[in-house]
């Protein structure tokens, strides 16, 4: 397959992003596709080119390479891919998370109702991050004070940013503890968070990060650190207060089965890099980028029989000094010449679906085919 | 199949209680019995919390047990000799959960392998133990040059395979690996599995494999035991887990890992688990699983459930399919309204 490869001349690597973007692609324009017409769909954030890295004693790491994508209003997005490929330092940019020093955002935007989040000063954020954009961590343990009361912590996100007495902020976090599924929830304000077990806690810090009525939700990897049962009842939970509040949620997980049952969209990240994102069933009936195929052929079904797993060889490449060309050339199958030597465009396979590889340019299908 | 081969371990009404002060016991293990035929993989899961670790300890010997026994090649391992144990540990090995705190951070890759066989004074000439890490190393996917670097120069995988490689050392007959893959990424988890895989047709070895991921272990083990709360609820083959599980718990727990396949996950039907694990300190009386549990009966909370061989290896502890207790309770033995 090696022995094909196409030239790496300066003009091809700037050729434009449409080569594949031809019409008639099978699953492009599937009826039953829920998600199939998001032209109405109001865009509520939107990052643009997003550049971040880390400096460190070992050098300067690339943890983001430019990440481009937009969010819709009540979806869910989630975004996959493994340890270390940028998606929590995602999730953190947005929210204005990235402590800088060490860290530095060298490029981009993420535009959030007209403003430009990266550009704003810590105070003009505050009134943005817990207000119009709530985040959820992974581990209920330590995302909660063990010295105050859950209810002070419920009511300390309205008092602060909405203003309102302390009856009314009380009666809203008595709202928030049932609309998460905690009962009597008039006592459980004055309990402490060692009182509740890790399911309980990780609803406590739902309602905590939905009490100011966000318009969205960054949740990383909320459910990692809980067993599948108790797993099964808080994406049971995403799902309601999403269809009560109409909150949007960007999701971060790496696992797959999670992603098939809440997401509506996903973005697979690899290297500092989306590679591809296209909706939920695009993605994991039609991927098109190797590495997505190789994620999916990497995870064990519970329904299949005798299935055999095809691991991806090889680790993700060391983001001090990322890959000039495509990020998974070492580690893909079908990588040509010009994959370790230039980055593919994007492609826009359907309204939704877009993927970089260099095996949608339409002499690599000449080829292949 | 597997039936026909030789009892390699046997573990019978196993118990391995914690004493945690004020007069209160914590019953982790509490009645735990299964034979492990040479040649297999035997995944042992449950939640958090429900003992499968300290089982894998207290087989090894890591706890002594505080009542049962563990006969490996009919020897219970638990009355053994120092000297007996020494020769008993060079045939049954561990791999741990946290590739990053398993491997002492001071020792190079080549002491952390060679450890094991210099303690049994395996190889008199240093470079014939030499030579043994360096296959030791090829055999997990590593190479010699990797002999003389520390584990903080290796990613979290490259780390499960030095453990694997220690494991193997001294040419173990049965490993117990506790959660071997739960600290890795997805792709890494696959590369790491059939690493295991592939000794195993090698070497012929015999795993206890103990994980939570129910997916991974119907994948990788030829018979599966479900834990709660110190007690194994059901066993059988993983074909047949999956298939027909018996006990309710199981089901829960099967209908709870979300499937990567969005039509199959959009159409499934999902048992929901009221509330959380109970304590083992003060466990529920009866069927533990009972507080839990949709289908829970007036007897439940009196009578523990027997372990019943419902069909050819397939054992279950649940009321609902123990027709004495059925036509007790005046129900009908086939349980036909759980499905």
């Amino acid at each position: 397959m090696t022995g094909h490869q196409l030239a790496a001349s300066t003009s091809f690597a700037e050729a434009p992003a449409t080569i594949g973007g031809q019409a008639g692609r099978s699953t492009a324009t599937d009826e039953n596709s829920t998600s199939s017409s998001r032209a109405d769909k109001e865009i509520i954030l939107s990052v643009q080119n997003l550049e971040v890295s880390f400096k460190t004693f070992g050098g300067e790491v690339q943890a983001i390479r430019g990440v481009t994508f937009d969010l819709y209003k009540g979806e869910t997005l989630a975004v996959v891919g493994e340890s270390g490929c940028g998606k929590s330092v995602t999730a953190n940019t947005i929210m204005g998370l990235i402590p800088q020093p060490p860290g530095r955002i060298r490029n981009g935007q993420v535009l959030f109702k007209e403003k430009d989040l990266t550009k704003l000063s810590k105070r003009a954020l505050r009134d943005i991050q817990g207000v119009d954009i709530s985040m959820i961590f992974q581990d209920p343990m330590t995302a909660l004070n063990p010295t105050l009361k859950i209810g002070e912590q419920l009511m300390e996100g309205v008092r602060t940013h909405h203003k309102v007495s302390k009856a009314e902020a009380r009666r809203k976090a008595v709202e928030m503890l049932d609309l998460v599924g905690i009962s009597n929830p008039e006592e459980r304000l004055g309990q402490y968070p060692h009182q509740f077990s890790g399911g309980m806690r990780q609803r406590i810090v739902i309602a905590i990060a939905l009490i100011c009525e966000p318009e969205l939700l960054i949740a990383d990897e909320p459910t990692t650190a809980l067993d599948v049962t108790i797993q099964a009842q808080i994406l049971e939970l995403f799902a309601e207060i999403q269809r009560k509040t109409g909150v949007a949620i960007i999701l971060i997980t790496h696992d797959l089965g999670v992603v098939a049952k809440i997401a509506d969209r996903i973005a697979v990240m690899y290297a500092g890099k989306i590679i591809e994102i296209g909706n939920k069933r695009e993605i994991f009936y039609d991927p098109q980028h190797p590495y997505t195929q190789g994620l999916l052929n990497s995870v064990p079904r519970l329904d299949l029989q005798e299935e055999e797993l095809q691991p991806i060889d090889g680790t993700p490449p060391d983001l001090f000094a990322p890959p000039e060309g495509c990020p998974f050339a070492a580690r893909c199958p079908f990588a040509m010449e010009v994959c370790e030597r230039v980055y593919p465009a994007s492609t826009q396979l359907t309204e939704q679906h877009t993927v970089d590889c260099w095996l949608q340019d339409a002499r690599a299908k000449a080829v292949f085919s | 199949m597997t039936q026909s081969k030789p009892v390699l371990l046997s573990v019978r009404n196993l118990k391995r209680h914690f004493d945690v002060g004020k007069g209160k016991t914590l019953k982790a293990v509490d009645g735990l019995s299964f034979d492990v035929y040479q040649g297999e993989t035997f995944g042992l899961v449950g939640e958090s919390g429900c003992g499968k670790s300290t089982a894998g300890r207290t087989i090894l010997g890591l706890y002594n047990n505080t009542d049962g026994e563990v006969l490996f090649e009919g020897q219970d391992i638990h009355q053994m000799t120092d000297k007996e144990r020494k020769t008993f540990l060079k045939k049954m090995q561990m791999v741990f959960q946290d590739p990053y705190a398993s491997l002492n951070p001071r020792s190079t890759v080549y002491e952390i392998i060679a450890e094991p066989m210099e303690i049994h004074g395996m190889y008199k000439n240093k470079k014939d133990l030499r030579n043994r890490v360096n296959e030791l190393l090829e055999d997990v996917g590593l190479n010699r040059d990797h002999a003389n670097r520390y584990p903080h120069e290796f990613s979290g995988g490259q780390r499960q395979r030095i453990g694997i490689a220690r494991a193997l050392a001294l040419d173990p007959d049965f490993i117990i690996a506790d959660e071997p893959i739960s600290a890795l990424d997805v792709s890494v988890q696959a590369q790491v599995v059939k690493l295991f895989q592939r000794l195993q047709r090698e070497k012929g070895l015999t795993y206890l494999f103990i994980a939570h991921d129910l997916s991974m272990v119907k994948y990788i083990s030829d018979r599966i035991g479900v834990m709660y709360l110190g007690h194994l609820v059901e066993l059988t083959t993983s074909d047949q887990l999956y298939k027909k599980p018996l006990h309710p718990y199981t089901e829960a727990l099967l209908s709870a890992i979300p499937i990567p396949d969005p039509d199959i996950e959009e159409a499934r039907e999902r048992i929901l688990l009221e509330g959380e694990l109970p304590s083992p300190i003060d466990p529920p009386s009866g069927c533990v699983f009972r507080t839990r549990c949709p289908y829970a009966m007036g007897v439940c909370a009196e009578r523990t459930p027997r372990w019943l061989e419902k069909d050819e290896g397939h054992f279950v502890a649940c009321h609902l399919h123990d027709e004495e207790i059925m036509q007790e309770a005046g129900v009908r033995a086939e349980p036909a309204a759980v499905r």
